[in-house]
């Protein structure tokens, strides 16, 4: 019945003036979106705006408090994520929600299970896997552990799910955010090739450029409000999605800086690690930002973890200020002077279950103790300090950083390092996941660190922030330095590119 | 939560203390009795009868019963008027039988015998009633007790001192294992450390000195008992840490190695011969204070003051909230896994003399499975075992509410199949709650977020 005339005519899904409140917050104030089959629609608005909560109201986690849920003009309720899902809702979360140990079969009917008189039937679910993956144009192997499947294939897998169940509405939330360019190229026509198949996208990303080639419409969140409501996004440019988002005009999406190079603080040579990093050799100076540009797997973050002495090298050497160094773990690269904000922030970069004044004094507490004990004053007003320069958004300093908004954990992140005063600061993917606002702040912050003296090594999947922030960029391919390209007027990203993948 | 609509608190940081002065508040109220007073009150009542009612120049018998606070109560009374200057007061502590043969004494010396007094379960033995009949001398003797009062058993202090001495050995340990656990591990070795550092220090002493062997020897029996477990927490912690061996598999390994280490010190016999002093330890009291308590109140002060106030204890949560994030900002993961093994070794070998103490003997196979009811203490207390969060004092509730509803069961003469079978459903219970409490409250629990 969705596919007749007139049908085509109601949108599948409509949510009008979806209002939710939790204790404290107000996260949606009345939002609306519309959509129809075949159609994608690009959600997008800073971290906090209210996209999740909007998501996790239609996946059936949040019933709202006030509005309502039309689905092809039927009004439902959607009470829990089943009642969502078999009304052909599929969410694909940021993290995914495959089971690990099990293989991409297992996985694609986890819960509905082919059976015949009792026991899985095997033969008909593989076929009918192997149907749905032809379908999306990947070759996925269907007894491979999904924790052994990269991100993109495993994305397949959480797509292939969604068709198994007979979604009509497909969302995904940030699904390019871990993915190299030529699996981004992918997932695109992917998606495309859904739309044609009449399923409706709901696209939610930072990554304003991708929204505006594939979406059909877009709809645009600031503090639990709809601001915009766009169908003709062939007359939308990337500055106006910016505008709507934080509310006022960005002039210039990279903030500008007189470079003043110093002299040569950290000195690489011949640094390897087997197939990670091979021979790596090049010079960070004082006052520099350097760029490290490559795909993702080609040995950036590898690099930047020998350097902090997270990783042991095998063979090459280190030279910090004119001296041999070797690190044997991170606790000695800290004391003198260099820190790595990682590229995985909940991972690796905070301590999720901890408040954000207990993070930020992690690296610091030497400085806080007085008599052998912590002063705890002491540390919560130098927190606080970060908290008004940096705008992080707390409700108090003892909140868990787990709760923060992704901007706002990556600068708890920041205050740590910059409390630790470090010189040398290792910067990998420092934007990744963050609204465009906080983006810029990190920016002209990155700028202040290098005006007073400070070495950035900032490694991105975005060429874009590379080539507007670097002074020099390394560009990196199957764990070599490909080439050193000084960063002038014009560096483009085509050339940086090309490198990257050996053309 | 709204109470009365006035205040609002979140009941769930308090909820263990309230759980336990419930417990408190439960078996004072079921083990309520009339009863013959012993305390501070009861003396002084004791005193004003000896001062005024009784004639001065003849003899006053204190009587207590032997091992009780009645004894206590005679003491007491009895110290207290030879200050005032009674020097014919005589001081019983003992059965029916022991009164006897006093009051025949008595009549031998051809003594006066003024009055008695007495208290507690002294003042209800039968022999009371036919002392007319069978000492026909003192048939007119006056016998004065306490005014009698409504007192629960629970709420006696002598039953109070019992709680602490029943859950001492516990909650010393817990506070370990609470480290232990904060950092995401277990240790599964204390229980076979109690014995262990029992036996060792046992047998330093009986080797140095035997039953006289002097306080010195002794404290280095304790010292050397405590280091050992020190010791072998360090090699356990070394193994977890530097081989990122799991916990459970090596503290396993360890609990093992150290009971037949306990068996092989002793050749598999008790040692039970010990000095006064080795007593003294978990019995004695330092200014009127039982030692038990103020061992108690100075380690855990002490550890809640590391755990919150060092940079150590930071490092500690640290660890288990996120090992890979602490290393890769600075923290010393491998040296802080390794302390808290140690820590949880230290604070075995001091329960292992606290319980030789307590029992007069160290026995290889003591202390049996103590190692869960640690666990429990601590997970009861609220430390999640998944690490990175837990409060040591929590752990001292969570280890009294355990023994509190021990003892409760005991005075109320409950089966002991009966309460093994409580106090697991306490365990689960408890654990529940908390995770309620952490998921914001019973009913989105229930909801299942």
């Amino acid at each position: 019945m969705i596919d007749s005339p007139a049908d085509f005519e109601t949108p599948i899904l409509e949510m009008r003036d979806i209002v939710k409140s939790f204790p404290g917050v107000k996260a949606l104030k009345g939002v609306s979106l519309e959509l129809r089959s075949g159609e994608a629609l690009g959600l997008i608005g800073e971290n906090g705006a209210g996209k999740s909560t909007l998501i996790k109201a239609l996946g059936g986690v949040h019933l709202p408090d006030s509005g309502d849920i039309r689905l092809a003009g039927r009004e439902v309720s959607l009470r829990s994520p089943s009642i969502s899902q078999s009304e052909g809702i599929a969410i694909i979360h940021q993290e995914f929600s495959l089971a690990p140990n099990l293989n991409s079969r297992e996985n694609l009917f986890l819960g509905k299970e082919k059976t015949q008189h009792g026991f899985i039937d095997y033969r008909s679910e593989e076929e009918q896997a192997r149907i749905l993956f032809e379908s999306l144009g990947m070759k996925i192997d269907l007894d491979r552990r999904c924790c052994d499947l990269t991100v993109a294939e495993q994305q397949t897998v959480e797509i292939a799910r969604a068709l198994a169940s007979d979604a009509r509405i497909i969302v995904m939330d940030e699904p390019t955010a871990a993915l190299s360019q030529q699996e981004v190229d992918k997932l695109l026509a992917i998606i495309e090739d859904l739309k044609r198949k009449g399923i409706a996208i709901i696209y939610i990303s930072h990554r304003l450029e991708e929204v505006l080639s594939l979406a059909d419409r877009i709809t645009v969140l600031r503090d639990g409000e709809t601001v915009a409501e766009e169908t003709n996004v062939s007359g939308v440019s990337k500055k106006q999605l910016i505008e709507w988002m934080v509310g006022r005009s960005l002039d210039e999406e990279f903030p500008k800086r007189n470079p003043t190079i110093g002299p040569v603080r950290l000195s690489v040579k011949g640094l390897s690690r087997g197939q990670a990093v091979q021979n790596a050799n090049f010079d960070l100076r004082g006052g520099e930002v350097l760029g490290i540009a490559g795909l993702v797997g080609s040995g950036r973050t590898e690099l930047a973890r020998l350097l902090f002495g997270a990783d042991k090298a095998d063979t090459g050497s280190v030279t910090l200020d004119g001296e041999a160094v070797e690190f044997e773990n991170p606790r000695y690269a800290i004391e003198r002077g260099i820190c790595l904000l990682t590229e995985d922030r909940k991972e690796q970069g905070l301590i999720l279950v901890h408040s954000a004044v207990e993070n930020f004094g992690l690296p610091n507490l030497k400085v806080f103790v007085r008599n052998v004990l912590l002063d705890q004053g002491k540390e919560r007003t130098a927190f606080e300090a970060y908290v008004d320069s940096l705008k992080i958004k707390v409700s108090s300093v003892s909140q868990q950083v787990g709760n923060l908004s992704g901007g706002n954990q990556q600068k708890v992140v920041l205050a740590k390092w910059l409390q630790r005063n470090a010189d040398i600061l290792i910067f990998d993917e420092p934007t990744r996941g963050i609204d465009v606002g906080a983006k810029y702040e990190i920016y002209l912050l990155i700028n202040q660190l290098v005006a007073a003296g400070k070495s950035v090594l900032l490694i991105s999947s975005e060429l874009s922030e590379v080539i507007g922030m670097s002074d020099r960029i390394l560009v990196m391919r199957e764990g070599r330095i490909q080439g050193e390209i000084e960063n002038g007027q014009g560096t483009t990203q085509e050339a940086i590119l090309s490198m990257a993948l050996d053309t | 939560m709204k109470i009365f609509g006035i205040t609002k608190i979140r009941l769930g940081d308090y909820g263990m203390v309230l759980a336990l002065l419930a417990l408190c508040v439960l078996f004072s109220l079921l083990t309520l009795k009339r009863q013959s007073g012993d305390g501070f009150q009861a003396v002084a009542e004791l005193i004003n009868v000896i001062e005024n009612k009784l004639p001065k120049e003849q003899v006053v018998l204190v009587v207590g019963a032997v091992n009780t606070d009645s004894a206590a109560l005679a003491e007491a009374v009895y110290a207290e008027a030879r200050e005032k200057g009674f020097e014919r007061t005589r001081l019983l502590v003992g059965s029916p039988r022991d009164l006897r043969l006093v009051l025949d004494e008595l009549i031998e010396e051809e003594a006066f015998l003024g009055g008695i007094v007495t208290g507690g379960d002294a003042a209800k033995w039968l022999v009371w009633d036919q002392i007319g009949q069978n000492y026909p001398a003192f048939a007119g003797v006056r016998i004065a007790t306490p005014s009698e009062r409504l007192w629960p058993d629970f709420l006696k202090a002598s039953n109070l001192l019992a709680i602490v001495e029943r859950i001492v050995v516990i909650a010393i340990i817990a506070i370990g294992m609470t480290l232990v656990i904060i950092t995401a591990g277990i240790d599964l070795s204390v229980g076979s450390l109690i014995a262990l550092s029992a036996v060792i220090s046992a047998s330093v002493v009986q080797i140095l000195g035997g039953p006289e062997a002097s306080g010195w020897v002794v404290a280095l029996g304790f010292l050397s008992g405590i280091l050992s477990c020190g010791l072998i927490g360090l090699m356990a912690g070394g193994l977890v840490s530097r081989f990122k061996l799991p916990a459970f598999i090596v503290t396993l390994g360890v609990m093992m190695m150290a009971r037949g280490l306990a068996f092989m010190t002793t050749g598999g016999f008790s040692i039970d011969q010990v000095p006064d002093s080795f007593v003294w330890l978990a019995q004695g009291r330092l200014a009127g204070i039982p030692n038990t308590v103020l061992l108690l109140v100075v380690i855990y002060g002490a550890a809640h003051v590391f755990m919150t106030r060092t940079r150590y204890g930071r490092y500690i949560y640290a660890v288990g909230g996120n090992a890979e994030a602490a290393r890769l900002t600075g923290v010393p993961v491998g040296a802080v896994v390794a302390l808290v093994y140690t820590v949880s070794g230290l604070a075995a070998g001091l329960g292992g003399c606290l319980q030789a103490s307590l029992v007069r003997a160290a026995a290889p196979n003591m202390a049996n499975m103590y190692e869960l009811y640690v666990i429990a203490a601590v997970v009861v207390g609220g430390t999640s075992l998944s690490g990175g969060s837990g409060k040591v004092l929590g752990t001292l509730i969570g280890a009294f509410i355990i023994a509190v509803i021990q003892n409760g069961m005991n005075l109320l003469g409950i089966q002991s199949y009966t309460q093994m079978f409580t106090l697991g459903g306490v365990i689960v219970i408890a654990v529940l709650l908390d995770k309620a409490r952490q998921s914001g409250g019973i009913r989105q629990f229930l909801a299942g977020n």
